[in-house]
């Protein structure tokens, strides 16, 4: 087998707070290859925005990775000192946030913050590097990037700064780019050009796409496979079309009834009862068994994360097989 | 279904206008010519609303719909136009048929933390009008709080708590539940389930079915989200830049939508059961309300714009029974 573009293996964040430890990434493993696209998916506190910044060595205090190999083509680029990692990010490993103000500099016009991006990691005349953001800027969609290069981030709509901070993180063909719910804040039809221009540009250069949302519909358009998480840890992993179609974990199957959807008008969702549990003190066992139809004594220890079919794996005692899609 | 609209809206106009400060009214006296800006938020909408009825208002950031929607719940007063609660001007409205009026139609708003007093307990938020109102003696207020609290399915303990010790879920029922106390015939939901978890977004939804047929409310449901809209409404409006561009009952609008702008909004909803499709997204920006394009506000993103397009503005025209749609392709 090649080797992946990114390997997480057993990452573990923790937060320690007065309350004790929240345990937001507790044992996390995914690989994603070269041109793939994972769906991160998982609701608020899932903990899927944490591993995204777990990633890239971005938990600030009190947050802590106290655990896991992640690795880049092969790679270690956990545990690096502050150093070590600038020279990884936004050179292999680059980042697309919710909010596009978290990537751009308010003060300073866009040509200068992309220029800079690039001589960090590379010697390389500003005429060239200007000439490369140019580029990048016109591969996002952008008109008349001439224009767009001298404007500041408040001069843009949202949709614009979206896209410029996608062409920012593109600037040095990383082989892997963690993108956090960029398309939320934005519009439907503003959202459809950008994830149509993000797909373009991975199967083009083979990026690696970690695509983190809550938005299940978003995720079934864009990603080749997805991982559901769950007060910490992956409970579902597998393609795209499995994962949707024959879920194995009662949570993803729980998910997929929640979201209103054409063929079911005016008939009653199937929410899942209760609400997600708190990370501190959470204890052993499956932290769904709570809201799950089908838990049983045996939920109270930990189940592993089995491949139940080719390519798709889940973890629950229960899984939900094929023929069982009521429970 | 009953036919008598509960809510009819005449030329509605909603205008925002800044007022310039006092600096730039000196650089003016030296003809420096600063103007204020106005954006026409809400620019003449038309609409009927029947007793009973569930429907969808839908558009983009900045096309209208919250205005509109605080329009009909009487939040803001129209610039233009008229709006009439089961026939009466509300313009005209005084006393106690003003009080009928505002009782009469409540909101629920998108962050039911920045509606709720965070001071208050649950027990006055919900409590609180319906005495004012006269609904409920002051001495059955207790009773009264904790019967809707059931009706909205939460324990008649809470009734101490501050909204801070809630989940948003619960609190967006806490802020149902005080929209029901006055006994409202119309809710105006804005946003009401989009800064909630899927999970819980459907169990918010499928309150908002069974509370309707109970109290026999009549819905108008504002959201950018489509499936919320197809799977509640009977009906569909869209908004784009202040303008009603379609109105259509909601299965026939998802069959086939007439206006170019609701063909590409339908087209480019991302869906459980469209997988790794390839986007083919309208191209173009929103334009700024401050100024919309001239003519028909959507032509400069249209594929089918013609010369017409960008100097008429198309009205809102009946094409078939119960469906109505602005753009000047339907004249053939």
């Amino acid at each position: 087998m090649s080797i992946p573009a990114l390997e997480v293996d057993d990452l573990q964040t923790h937060f320690l707070t007065r309350a004790g430890v929240a345990k937001a990434v507790n044992g996390v493993s995914f690989r994603v290859e070269r041109g793939e696209i994972l769906g991160l998916v998982g609701e608020s506190g899932s903990g899927k925005t944490v591993t995204g910044f777990s990633i890239l060595g971005l938990v600030d205090p009190p947050g802590q990775v106290v655990g896991g190999t992640v690795r880049v083509g092969g790679d270690v680029v956990s545990g690096l000192d502050d150093r070590a990692m600038a020279r990884i990010r936004g050179k292999r490993v680059s980042m697309i946030f919710q909010d596009p103000m978290m990537t751009l500099n308010p003060v300073l016009r866009i040509d200068t913050q992309m220029i800079e991006t690039i001589r960090a990691h590379e010697t390389i005349s500003v005429t060239a590097a200007r000439a490369r953001a140019r580029e990048a800027l016109a591969l996002v969609g952008i008109a008349a990037p001439d224009e767009r290069l001298l404007a500041y981030p408040h001069q843009l709509s949202g949709g614009m700064r979206q896209r410029v901070a996608i062409a920012t993180a593109m600037l040095n063909r990383p082989e892997v780019i963690i993108a956090d719910e960029p398309t939320t804040a934005l519009d439907v039809t503003i959202q459809a050009q950008i994830l149509y221009e993000v797909q373009e540009l991975c199967r083009r250069f083979g990026t690696a796409l970690v695509w983190i949302t809550h938005d299940l519909s978003v995720v079934a358009s864009l990603a080749d496979r997805i991982a559901v998480m769950y007060a910490g840890r992956i409970v579902e992993e597998g393609p795209v079309d499995d994962v949707l179609d024959r879920p194995l974990h009662p949570y993803t199957r729980g998910l997929i009834d929640s979201v209103p959807q054409p063929g079911l008008r005016g008939g009653r969702l199937v929410p899942i009862p209760g609400m997600a549990p708190a990370l501190v003190g959470l204890g052993e066992g499956c932290a769904f068994r709570a809201r799950c139809a089908r838990a049983s004594m045996a939920c109270a220890s930990q189940p592993a994360l089995r491949e139940l079919r080719p390519g798709q794996r889940a973890r629950c005692v229960h899984p939900l097989t094929v023929g069982s899609h009521a429970a | 279904m009953s036919t008598a609209p509960i809510l009819e809206l005449r030329g509605i106009v909603k205008r925002f206008s800044t007022e310039l400060d006092l600096a730039a009214r000196l650089l003016n006296l030296l003809g420096a010519g600063y103007r204020a800006e106005t954006v026409h938020a809400v620019d003449g909408v038309d609409l009927t609303i029947r007793r009973g009825e569930v429907v969808g208002l839908v558009g983009e950031s900045g096309c209208g719909k919250s205005t509109l929607a605080r329009v009909i719940a009487g939040i803001h007063a129209p610039t233009d136009g008229r709006l009439f609660f089961e026939g009466s001007d509300v313009a005209a409205m005084e006393g106690r048929e003003r009080a009928r009026f505002v009782r009469k139609v409540q909101m629920i708003f998108q962050d039911p933390m920045s509606s709720l007093n965070p001071r208050k307990r649950v027990q006055d938020i919900i409590g609180e009008a319906p005495v004012v109102h006269g609904l409920v003696p002051a001495s059955e207020a207790a009773a009264y709080v904790d019967d809707l609290l059931a009706q909205v399915g939460l324990d008649s303990s809470y009734r101490r708590r501050l909204p801070h010790q809630f989940s948003g879920g619960q609190r967006q029922r806490i802020g149902i539940a005080r929209a029901l106390a006055v006994r409202p015939d119309v809710l105006v939901c804005d946003e009401a389930v989009a800064a909630l978890d899927v999970s819980i977004q459907a169990q918010i939804l499928n309150l908002f079915a069974d509370l309707k047929s109970r109290f026999d409310l009549t819905y108008l449901f504002v959201s950018h989200d489509l499936g919320v809209v197809h799977h509640l409404a009977e009906r569909v409006v869209i908004m784009y830049l202040g303008r009603i561009v379609e109105v259509a009952p909601t299965a026939e609008l998802f069959r086939e939508p007439n206006h170019p702008y609701a063909a590409a909004l339908l087209q480019e909803v991302p869906r459980l059961d469209r997988r790794r499709r390839r986007f083919q997204p309208i191209k173009g920006e929103l334009p700024s309300p401050l100024d919309p394009p001239k003519g028909c506000h959507f032509h400069p993103r249209c594929p089918h714009a013609m010369n017409r397009c960008r100097s008429e503005v198309p009205p809102l025209r009946r094409i078939a029974p119960d469906r109505w749609s602005a753009c000047h392709l339907n004249d053939g």
